[in-house]
């Protein structure tokens, strides 16, 4: 008998991405996605249940479809959409809570395959430079995103104590970044002029979206209990991305940096949670080591190629190509050394 | 075209330099090989081909962001291109620092440099780094570990990462250790950094032993250092604690100038130093789990301090005076 997969928060990016690609499994027998819109994206097989994960009754659908497998996506990093923080929170955390209870019920369910990020560890100057997955943050998360995570992995982890027979395997991304994903990072990039904080660069990884919906799919199809964290090999600093990018850079002094953040989120151009700025002040790295060694994953795209991937797709230009600036650098280079032999020449005549 | 009629014959004897100077006369050095040009025109007017074109990829790449980092945010390029000559300076020209045992560094592998720390700004910190880079034969990249301060703050913090330091955790310095790095940490801290003037020279309690316990769990090398002359670059008369509170610093530091000079008393003043690399203390004949052993990691601490603290009065007696 083939795999039964439940997909939650069917109408994010991955969540298709990861369903179409499971369609395409032979030995997955039965693909099913729940949430609250529909898919993004053309599903052949999949089936689309909508249904709210808070609601109670998700304990039904699970029972009904007779799922194996629970692929835990709607976990949402920005409130746009969805009306506001409150409703995120809700989502996010009595949302888990609820499907977690439900799986706990449903005596089908094998495995369970969970979306947690590396904001988990915080971004604090006291943080070490890259965490391990046994490492705590620093800082107390306080805001947003962050805070839901957190609970939603406590949630996860009591949930494995609770149900040992089941595979619960947390992966733990970095920046998405990719052709098509949108993230709140991704729109910050696309900004005309990008606004960073002055004296401060932050170290950023970034895993791509097809990494992303790769290590999605072999947790769903291989056996990797635990936690993982998932990123590209490594480092891009904020300053460095921006260049290879070429996207011009405002900075912008570090007492002005939360007033015009609020202003940037009023505006509904990007939606900036607290501990996001935090992140692009001290940045952030966490150590894959597990991910290659223990999962036996490696990622196609290091952060940088990840980057540039993005660029590429988004239709980045430098204002000046580099092709031009190698036209220039070679034209200067020509010109100062005929002017440096002319002189010579000249003060050897004399 | 003017012809230039020289002005005075003086200048045409053939012992001069023949370079044209930028107000377009005739160059008054003394040509100082066959080429006819005096040293500064000799590097001026004819840098090897390749210089110039090395800088302008240099430029570019930095443009485009072309460019590799560490895990660290070490960005090796940035540090020897723009950041080394500057620290050059300072420990070339205005400290004139005297290495010593600079042999006993090792060239490769990993390593733990245990320093003395003192002059209420960590300058002594940027001249081992830059000074091992510069005098040592390898060019060795000393990664430091740095309190959190000096990540918290802008500028400071983002250069303190891209020069290939990083924090004052076990965590990062034995994963420095485990991939080969040198290290250099003053256990002292804060302690030894910002401590009254009257204090010069006595080594401050050696934190936790923590650097110890990581150099044991690693099993590389100790080489301690002792720095003499860095204690009179900022002498500290008193400590503005009221002051240091408001804006969350460890001390706020009252020297002869600073703060009534403002930023210009933030200049060191020109002390001369002498910096001195011990023999390196192995700690590979110790057992494997000899790094849990308080004692053993207490005893070695005290060995590491001890070699510091008298090294420190054997400078101290030699020196002729504090500045020359």
């Amino acid at each position: 008998m083939g795999q039964r997969v439940l997909i939650t928060g069917i109408s994010g990016h991955l969540a298709g991405r990861l369903a179409r690609t499971l369609e395409q499994d032979p030995e997955v027998e039965y693909v099913v996605g729940v949430g609250l819109d529909e898919p993004s994206m053309d599903l052949e097989r999949t089936e689309f249940v909508r249904a709210d994960i808070r609601n109670p009754l998700t304990v039904k659908v699970l029972q009904t479809t007779e799922v194996d497998t629970v692929v835990h996506l709607h976990i949402l990093a920005t409130p746009a959409g969805v009306g506001g923080r409150t409703q995120m929170k809700e989502i996010n955390v009595i949302g888990t809570m609820q499907l977690l209870g439900a799986c706990q019920r449903a005596e089908r369910v094998r495995k369970v395959v969970m979306k947690s990020t590396t904001a988990v560890y915080g971004a604090d100057p006291r943080d070490p430079a890259l965490f391990t997955e046994e490492m705590a943050s620093r800082s107390e998360p306080r805001h947003g995103y962050t805070k839901d995570a957190v609970e939603v992995e406590r949630y996860a982890r009591s949930f494995a104590r609770r149900r040992p027979d089941v595979a619960v395997t947390l992966l733990r991304f970095a920046n998405f970044i990719g052709p098509e994903i949108e993230t709140p990072l991704t729109r910050y990039f696309t900004l005309p002029v990008v606004p960073t904080a002055m004296g401060y660069d932050p170290r950023l990884q970034f895993v791509h979206e097809d990494d992303a919906v790769e290590i999605l799919r072999r947790a769903v199809r291989g056996d990797h209990p635990g936690i993982y964290n998932v990123a590209g090999d490594g480092v891009v600093l904020l300053s460095q991305a921006l260049r290879l990018m070429g996207r011009p850079r405002v900075p912008v002094v570090l007492p002005l940096v939360a007033p015009m953040a609020s202003a940037v989120r009023r505006l509904r151009v990007v939606d900036f949670a607290t501990d996001q700025l935090r992140y692009l002040l001290y940045g952030r790295v966490a150590d894959a080591t597990r991910m290659k060694t223990r999962f036996g994953f490696e990622a196609r795209f290091t952060s940088k190629a990840a980057l540039l991937d993005f660029a590429r797709e988004r239709r980045m230009r430098r204002l000046i190509s580099e092709r031009q600036l190698e036209d220039w650098e070679r034209d200067l280079a020509a010109f100062l050394r005929r002017k440096n032999q002319e002189r010579f020449e000249q003060a050897g005549r004399r | 075209m003017a012809e230039v009629i020289p002005i005075t014959r003086e200048e045409d004897r053939p012992d001069r330099c023949r370079a044209v100077t930028a107000t377009g006369r005739r160059c008054r050095n003394r040509a100082s090989g066959p080429d006819g040009l005096c040293g500064v025109h000799r590097r001026r007017e004819s840098p090897p081909p390749d210089a110039v074109e090395e800088v302008l990829a240099f430029l570019r790449r930095r443009l485009t962001g072309e460019y590799d980092i560490d895990a660290f945010g070490f960005d090796r390029e940035l540090t020897e291109t723009v950041l080394a000559p500057i620290a050059r300076f300072f420990h070339e020209r205005w400290w004139r620092i005297d290495w010593i045992g600079m042999e006993n560094v090792p060239a490769e592998g990993p390593a733990l440099l245990a320093s003395n720390h003192a002059g209420t700004l960590p300058w002594d910190a940027i001249m081992l780094k830059f000074g091992v880079l510069d005098g040592h034969p390898a060019h060795r990249h000393v990664r430091l570990l740095a309190a959190d301060l000096a990540f918290r703050l802008p500028f400071i913090g983002e250069l303190a990462r891209k020069s290939g330091n990083t924090l004052a955790t076990a965590e990062d310095a034995f994963r420095l250790l485990e991939a080969g790095e040198l290290l250099g940490v003053f256990p002292e801290g804060f302690k030894g950094v910002g401590k009254p003037f009257s204090q010069r020279y006595k080594l401050q309690r050696f934190g936790r032993g923590g650097f110890i316990e990581v150099a044991l769990r690693a099993r590389c090398p100790i080489v301690p250092v002792s720095i003499v002359g860095s204690e009179e670059i900022m002498p500290m008369l008193a400590n503005a604690k009221t002051v240091a509170r408001v804006f969350g610093f460890p001390y706020f530091p009252i020297t002869p100038t600073f703060p009534w000079l403002g930023p210009l008393g933030l200049i060191p003043f020109p002390t001369k130093w002498t910096v001195e690399f011990g023999e390196p203390i192995a700690t590979a004949d110790h057992a494997e789990d000899a790094w849990q052993d308080p004692l053993t990691v207490f005893e070695l601490t005290d060995r590491v301090r001890d070699e510091i603290q008298q090294t420190l009065y054997r400078n101290l007696l030699h020196r002729r005076s504090v500045f020359l």
